[in-house]
């Protein structure tokens, strides 16, 4: 392996290459007895009480590293967090990286030293991986592809069917900071106050539960934002939503970010914040939750299930001046502004 | 409170538009204000101050955004040259979901075309740099505010001695379709809210036209909330005192004579020609081309084969860039035009009036508020 400094086509073929690259990057970083098999499956435990969830994710961000966070990071966190958020207990993840001839061993190793930090913070073991090489210009440098598997315990159901006029929609934290840090990043103003969020969160919504509160519903605005999520979450329950934008927290470089690149940050993602939403006697307890925990800094309640209006439309931000303007899925990509 | 939020201070707005709405109550026809610029228009939208604005305040939207005022046989030839071999297209991100008449800059990347975003005409000099066998087409589209940049590339290309770096001008002018409406006369617009970015590279002086030969009274703003009310306010002040000049409301960036570099630099290669708008159609010397010396720059010089301009059926562009219509009064506004499918260029840029209008200002139309 030290004499590679670059991917070879050769460490996606399956032979020698490919297992130098298995026991020399991906071991290492990422021992567990389950992985350490090496067989085409992983046998793993039998699960506990309740229904098993399995989700699936792939990931193409550019850069493959920024602040606070790479590809491997990002991709464990991801898949962690869209388990959290269906209340469940993240037990096990896949992690099968395509990477494209040439890129430097040094960056694999980064990124999967960035998978195996966000496995060991979320508690949940990498049991199953693979890695294909394709041609240079054939790739982005890597993706990965994920899945994971978990339980939602008795009692940890969640659905935004449960939505009711009235709930609070709370926020975990500042929003748009992964968005902004990539986005800042691919146009070189990245600087020392733009930092990714990204995190896994099955800590936190873990501790939600354990404190007795019983969200209705969580999401994690990623791709899309916040404003795609909730747009989603009201159409999906058939209910209205008005975000206030006097209560978004929204840091001063992320804003800065957005201004100088015609970005809205309601629609940029977060990496490691949920979105909850709790029945109006819970909001208190929750904010109370989430100023002692160390993800829930930032913490800000966003918004509110509204009465349905026959024409309304799904979600409404009421803006700082007093008016009202309707938020949409994004259309197309996020595109910047030219004057 | 931040210097930079002061002028998004939700009281101080709410307090203008009381006062506004003091103004207007005395003027029994109200006031109609065009916002000339897209940036207003899209910066108005996304405040929502339509909401809080005083009945009897009409606010239209100009003929100020570049990529709507974009004519479609000047995206045709873009995709021609998208088209032709050995060629790169560098362009604001807008531009590549405009229709054209048979396709679209997006289409054609996906068909394999190398078509590339860029946020500034300099970043297409980085692409020349590294792919010295092809001709780099630089999109040029944009009002005086744009172009200096442009100008500014095309120079350090000339000076560095990169030669396959063209731009495609599709450049405005802001006068002459300010001039246009005026003296079309079917527009009735008492005033002009104008545009501060435009301004800071012309200067306040430049506006002086619209109050000596028009009797027209106008304001420069900037784009946060209490700038536009501020802006709209002395507009009502001008109306009723039956006074008449071009108040400079950002002097925080614009001054009276704007930035002469910029426009020495812009005068270096480009002169004023006659072009075509969409909506408004061929206005004279109304649009900035190469300079002759500079005709090697010109990506109209490439020689391509461009098929024949076919607007889009019951598209209203025209009548909304001349401020003649609101959105929802086009046939297609939400019916079979939207962001994700536009028709025309209205609905494509974010500043674009249909497009702010589907975006932000629904709300207002379904709740009848």
């Amino acid at each position: 392996m030290r004499e590679h400094d670059r991917i070879l086509l050769g460490h996606g073929s399956g032979g020698r290459l490919t297992g130098e690259l298995v026991r020399e990057v991906f071991l290492p970083a990422l021992q567990n007895p389950y992985l350490a098999e090496l067989s085409d499956s992983a046998i793993l435990p039998e699960l506990g009480a309740g229904r098993p969830a399995l989700t699936t994710d792939a990931f193409v961000v550019d850069p493959l590293l920024f602040p606070g966070g790479d590809l491997g990071y990002l991709s464990v966190c991801g898949t962690v967090n869209d388990l959290a958020v269906a209340g469940a207990v993240p037990q096990s993840l896949t992690w099968a990286l395509i990477l494209e001839e040439g890129l430097e061993t040094e960056t694999l190793r980064t990124i999967t030293a960035g998978a195996a930090r966000a496995a060991r913070e979320a508690g949940v073991p990498i049991v199953a991986g693979d890695t294909k090489v394709v041609p240079k210009g054939k790739g982005d440098g890597a993706f990965a592809v994920t899945a994971g598997l978990g339980i939602v315990p008795p009692g940890r159901e969640v659905s935004d069917g449960a939505l009711r006029p009235g709930d609070r929609l709370v926020v975990s934290g500042p929003l748009g900071d992964h968005g902004a840090t990539v986005m800042a990043c691919r146009h070189d103003m990245a600087g020392d106050a733009l930092r990714s969020d990204a995190a896994p969160l099955a800590g936190l919504i873990a501790a939600v539960f354990e404190a007795g509160l019983r969200p209705r519903t969580m999401h994690d605005p990623t791709r899309g934002g916040v404003a795609t999520t909730v747009f989603e979450m009201a159409a999906r329950a058939g209910v209205q939503i008005e975000l206030d934008e006097a209560e978004l927290p929204i840091r001063p470089a992320v804003s800065a970010v957005c201004d100088l690149l015609g970005l809205d940050p309601l629609y940029l993602a977060c990496e490691g914040r949920v979105i909850l939403a709790v029945a109006p006697e819970e909001e208190a307890a929750l904010h109370a939750l989430l100023a002692d925990h160390p993800q829930g800094a930032g913490a800000a309640t966003i918004g509110r299930v509204i009465e349905s209006e026959s024409r309304g439309v799904p979600v409404r931000l009421r803006t700082r001046v007093g008016g009202l303007r309707p938020l949409d899925l994004l259309s197309g990509m996020d595109l910047p502004r030219i004057c | 409170m931040k210097p930079e939020r002061r002028f998004h201070d939700p009281e101080r707005t709410r307090a203008l538009a009381k006062r506004l709405g003091q103004l207007v109550q005395q003027r029994e026809q109200g006031f109609t204000v065009m916002e000339v610029c897209g940036t207003h228009t899209h910066s108005i939208a996304a405040a929502g101050l339509r909401r809080i604005l005083p009945a009897g305040v009409r606010l239209v939207s100009g003929p100020g955004c570049p990529v709507c005022v974009t004519p479609i046989d000047y995206m045709d030839r873009a995709v021609a040259l998208a088209r032709r071999p050995e060629t790169i297209v560098c362009t604001f991100g807008d531009l590549i979901r405009v229709p054209s008449s048979e396709s679209s800059l997006e289409r054609e990347r996906a068909a394999g075309a190398d078509v590339r975003i860029v946020y500034s005409a300099r970043d297409s000099l980085a692409v020349a740099r590294d792919n010295p066998h092809s001709d780099i087409v630089f999109l040029g589209v944009g009002f005086e505010t744009t172009m200096p940049t442009i100008a500014a590339a095309v120079d350090e290309a000339e000076r560095e001695g990169i030669e396959n770096l063209r731009v495609l001008s599709g450049a405005k002018l802001i006068e002459p379709p300010l001039r246009a409406l005026l003296e079309d006369g079917e527009v009735k617009v008492d005033a002009f809210l104008l545009p501060g970015h435009v301004s800071v590279i012309l200067g306040s002086k430049f506006y002086r036209f619209l109050s000596d030969e028009y009797g027209v009274p106008s304001a420069i703003a900037g784009f946060a909330p209490v700038d536009v009310m501020l802006g709209l306010c002395e507009l009502g002040d001008q109306l009723l005192g039956g006074t008449c000049e071009v108040a400079n409301l950002y002097p925080r960036v614009v001054s009276s004579d704007g930035n002469p570099a910029a426009l020495a630099l812009l005068e270096r290669y480009f002169s004023a020609c006659d072009t075509r708008w969409r909506g408004l159609g061929e206005i004279p010397v109304s649009g900035l081309g190469f300079r002759p010396e500079f005709e090697h720059r010109d990506a109209a010089q490439l020689e391509v084969e461009v098929c024949a301009a076919i607007e889009a059926k019951g598209c209203c562009c025209g009548e909304v860039l001349k401020g003649m219509i609101e959105p929802p009064e086009c046939a297609l506004f939400d019916k079979g035009c939207t962001p994700e499918t536009p028709v025309g260029a209205c609905m494509v840029s974010a500043e674009g009036t249909c497009a702010a209008w589907y975006r932000h200002e629904r709300l207002v139309l379904e709740c009848g508020s």
